[in-house]
């Protein structure tokens, strides 16, 4: 009897489940990795178009056009219309010429189709004497691109000869790029994780930025103002006063989206706004440093998290306390009951509520703790990178971190794999704009459309025509009101 | 644990329990009353030289025929008086209550609040009130125009947190194409149609994809910032020609501009501000007085009966969204060809935040919006006079008030605001 009802209860093992580990992972993998590949895409189309070579090339060669160009540029847009149509339909072309093909057929159909039209547009265009404008877009992209690898991992042919030369300086500078990456990651893990964990109780938390920005108010205050402390207490009181600070802040947006229902999108933003005024407010007056510019005073030596390398290189212990809060997190919502509680109330809180938890207290519990791994973010930058505290010193980690979350799928361990991508970005950004002068700004249009994608699957799916998985799609957060 | 959840028989009806809600709530609003009044007395009377005299400026001088002296009160008694007033009032609120005109009379408190504020910050020194008055109405166009796109969006159920996105982006393509077309009419119509494309963006995702309305107005929002700045640093850092567009200049109403303090502050005004107005008007009646805005409404609050009576639930969406855009466009273009004539990267600076929260505070309607609008734009306005006024407030602090505010109305401390009631869900047709 018993049995029989649980077998009723239990819904039969999905496909999904049972399928082999690798399936499993490149059914996880393959939608994110497709909308950063298309994000990529669209982010070298805006480079090339903005490149001034590429658009002195356009305007000269459209100048020169004769009749029988631009009948041949009127056929190649027919043929990427054609391409794009019959790619999009084959089945219904396959019809037409008689191939009654399965689903998979249809689907090898539909790639080569997009490979020939892609080459036949491209011979075209050479044809018709695009070709100067073709060759420097590519190189504007490639190079762009290129700076920006070079500038987040380092060159591999100079790591190579400083292995071999063993000089520990040489080394230190090839090794330069990735470790300044893994600084750039490390606030992104928290971020990240801070916003994912909101994802999970059903919360969206668009406050990590002010909540950061009050975790590294806290934690520099705590840094500069107690002296004499030594290094193994200063450090954990000062991180511990940024999750307080940022706790606070997340408290706040929780604890009235539980009583009154205040949606919390709202709140948070408000909220991140007073952070900004406030902190501005801070180091104009009471935490300023004597002198003209708004800054906070530097924080002690003790309250430094110590760096592992000689000077230049940044890489300090704040990554593997990133990496360690993150097994946390995953053990927090996974494996202990406070996680389950909390994903139960996110996925469906008519059930949390029928099965005796407390939603209010999971709400504000979750923000809490979203607001303190934010808080954790600014502190770990006051704390390892920057021992003071400067007006605007986040400059969107936090809104960032949105995009990661949801590129990491709200995993702590996709976060961190997220954040390490982010990071390499950003610190890979900053020499596409010095060598290609590419604005870091595309970096931010690149993450904007990585989020569209991701959280409109639709779109990726009808571009490269995946079949739906089983799961149903996951609402992230609900209308204003209750 | 279940012997609680036993059946309890209810001990009021739920009428009763609603009039207890509202006296309570009539009794909150007057121990605020109260509390302002004393904070008036103590903070501001308290510490007001009793020799000074307050000086407010009522000419802002260009049109105006007649010249009026100036105001002239002294600090202390005026402080007193307005205080007392909110003490007695808020007296009268808590014993017997003002009934259905409690917001009324909570917002004069307000305004008396605000006035024994200014008197005592203006003490021994003067203040221009008119050209204060002046640059509220100026600071609250763009707020007003942004709160009304997200009243339109939001009434057919889209929320739209993209307004910061939207105003941005159509700040810069104004500067962009007035400058290339020499002509400001052409940038107006450049952003509005900037507006327009992002919001269709916003309303393919959250309307034909059903991504949740928030992160697709997110994405709008980075996006936005990083095209803009984008662009800004690429090109009209390269070419200052592309950022010179110029500015609407303020045109006088013939007649109406001499009538002495309204005329200048009402009607001798840029394009801008009589489109606010106009726009107001415009959507106020649009959304409230004709089938058209039935429908919209009826989109928002319950799309499933809207559809069962053979409304396009879709379509009215779309059409909402894309008005939502570019209204959103048309405030991103007062940043530029309104107001300083150039682009700056994020010359927005949170305005279309501001202009969501009047949206809230307005309780989603147009001159609610509009009222909102008006209360943050004075906070703006007065924190940049602060400076001049030596006043012991950071003025950090009045910029956060819009905020708090915001925040204090969502909370339903002095009266619940009710957003649509299917507002933020998808729709999804049966």
């Amino acid at each position: 009897m018993a049995e029989s009802v649980l077998k009723e209860i239990i819904p039969p093992v999905t496909e999904v489940q049972r399928a082999p580990l690798w399936r499993r992972i490149w059914e996880a993998v393959q939608l994110p990795a497709l909308a950063l590949f298309t994000a990529f895409v669209v982010g070298g189309f805006i480079i090339a178009l903005s490149d001034f070579k590429v658009l002195e090339a356009l305007a000269d060669t459209i100048s020169r056009l004769n009749p029988l160009g631009y009948a041949l540029l009127i056929l190649t847009v027919m043929v990427l219309i054609g391409g794009v149509l019959i790619s999009r339909r084959p089945e219904v072309i396959l019809r037409r010429l008689r191939f009654a093909g399965t689903g998979r057929q249809s689907r090898w159909f539909n790639i080569i189709a997009v490979l020939l039209t892609i080459a036949a547009v491209i011979i075209l265009l050479v044809v018709i004497g695009f070709g100067p404008v073709l060759a420097l877009a590519w190189s504007a992209v490639t190079g762009a691109y290129g700076a920006l690898i070079e500038g987040s991992l380092g060159n591999s042919a100079q790591i190579v000869t400083a292995l071999q030369s063993g000089d520990s300086r040489a080394i230190a500078l090839a090794f330069y790029p990735i470790s300044e990456s893994l600084v750039a990651s490390t606030p992104y893990i928290f971020a990240g994780l801070a916003v994912a964990l909101g994802f999970r109780c059903g919360l969206f938390n668009i406050g990590a930025e002010g909540q950061l920005f009050i975790g590294a108010l806290t934690s520099v205050f705590v840094g500069y103002s107690i002296t004499g402390l030594p290094a193994i207490l200063h450090i954990p009181l000062a991180l511990g006063a940024g999750a307080l600070g940022g706790a606070l802040w997340g408290f706040v947006p929780g604890f009235l989206k539980a009583r009154v229902g205040a949606h919390e999108v709202i709140n948070t933003i408000m909220m991140n706004y007073i952070a900004f005024r406030l902190s501005e407010w801070l180091l104009n007056g009471p935490m300023k440093r004597p002198g003209a510019v708004p800054v906070s005073p530097f924080i002690e030596a003790s309250a430094q998290l110590p760096r592992f390398f000689p000077d230049p290189i940044r890489f300090h212990l704040g990554f593997f306390i990133a990496l360690g809060v993150a097994v946390f997190i995953w053990w927090f919502l996974f494996k202990s009951k406070w996680g389950f509680e909390i994903r139960t109330v996110g996925a469906n809180p008519s059930a949390a509520r029928y099965a005796g938890m407390n939603i209010a207290l999971n709400i504000i519990l979750a923000m809490c703790m979203s607001g303190a791994l934010a808080g954790l973010a600014g502190a770990n930058e006051v704390l390892g990178v920057n021992y003071n505290l400067a007006n605007a010193f986040s400059s969107g980690y936090g809104f960032d971190s949105i995009a990661l979350a949801l590129l990491g799928r709200s995993h702590p361990f996709g976060v961190v794999l997220a954040a390490l991508l982010f990071g390499t970005l950003r610190s890979g950004g900053t020499r596409m704009q010095n060598v290609a002068q590419i604005p870091i700004d595309i970096i931010i249009v690149v993450q904007a459309l990585v989020i569209a994608f991701i959280a409109a699957p639709g779109i990726i799916r009808a571009i490269y025509r995946i079949v739906k998985p089983g799961e149903g799609e996951v609402v992230f957060t609900r209308g204003w009101g209750r | 644990m279940a012997t609680t959840t036993a059946v309890q028989t209810p001990r009021y009806t739920p009428a009763q329990l609603a009039a207890m809600a509202e006296r309570r709530r009539h009794r909150i609003i007057g121990t605020i009353m109260v509390l302002l009044g004393f904070a008036g007395l103590v903070l501001f009377a308290n510490n007001a030289d009793p020799a000074a005299v307050s000086t407010f400026g009522l000419n802002t001088g260009r049109t105006a025929v007649i010249r009026l002296g100036d105001l002239v009160v002294p600090t202390q008694a005026t402080v007193i008086a307005l205080s007392s007033l909110c003490l007695f009032i808020g007296g009268y609120q808590i014993i017997r209550g003002f009934g259905k005109s409690t917001n009324a009379v909570f917002g004069l408190i307000i305004l008396f609040f605000i006035a024994s504020f200014l008197v005592w910050a203006t003490g021994d020194k003067s203040i221009n009130l008119a050209a204060m008055i002046n640059s509220t109405l100026l600071r609250a166009v763009p707020l007003t125009l942004g709160a009304l796109s997200g009243v339109m969006s939001e009434r057919a159920g889209v929320v739209n947190i993209a307004i910061e996105g939207m105003m941005l982006s159509g700040a810069l393509v104004a500067t962009i194409t007035g400058s290339l077309a020499g002509s400001l009419w052409v940038g107006v119509a450049g952003a509005v149609l900037t507006g327009v494309l992002l919001s269709l963006f916003h309303a393919v995702l959250s309307i034909r994809y059903k991504v949740d309305q928030i992160i697709s107005g997110t994405v709008i929002n980075i996006f936005s910032v990083g095209i803009t700045s984008f662009i800004s640093a690429k090109f009209l850092s390269e070419f200052p020609r592309l950022n010179n567009p110029g500015i609407f200049r303020s045109e006088p109403v013939p007649l109406l501009s001499a009538i002495p303090i309204l005329g200048p502050i009402f009607f001798d005004n840029n394009f801008f501000v009589y489109a606010m107005f106009a726009l107001l008007i415009v959507v106020h009646v649009a959304l409230f007085y004709t089938r058209w805005g039935l429908r919209t409404r009826a989109v928002g609050e319950h799309p499933k009966a809207a559809d069962t009576l053979g409304i396009n639930v879709f379509r009215t969406r779309y059409t909402a969204v894309l008005l939502s855009g570019a209204l959103a466009g048309f405030a991103g273009a007062y940043f530029t060809l309104g107001s300083v004539g150039r682009f700056d990267e994020g010359m927005t600076a949170g305005r279309g935040f501001i202009a969501l929260a009047a949206m809230i505070f307005g309780n989603w309607t147009p001159f609610g919006a509009f009222g909102a609008a008006l209360i943050f734009g004075f906070a703006d306005s007065l924190q940049s006079r602060l400076a001049i006024l030596n006043v012991p407030i950071p003025s950090q602090f009045l910029l956060m008030a819009p905020y708090i505010a915001t925040m204090i109305a969502l909370a339903g401390l002095i009266g619940r605001t009710t957003p649509p009631a299917a507002d933020g869900k998808p729709y999804e047709k049966q």
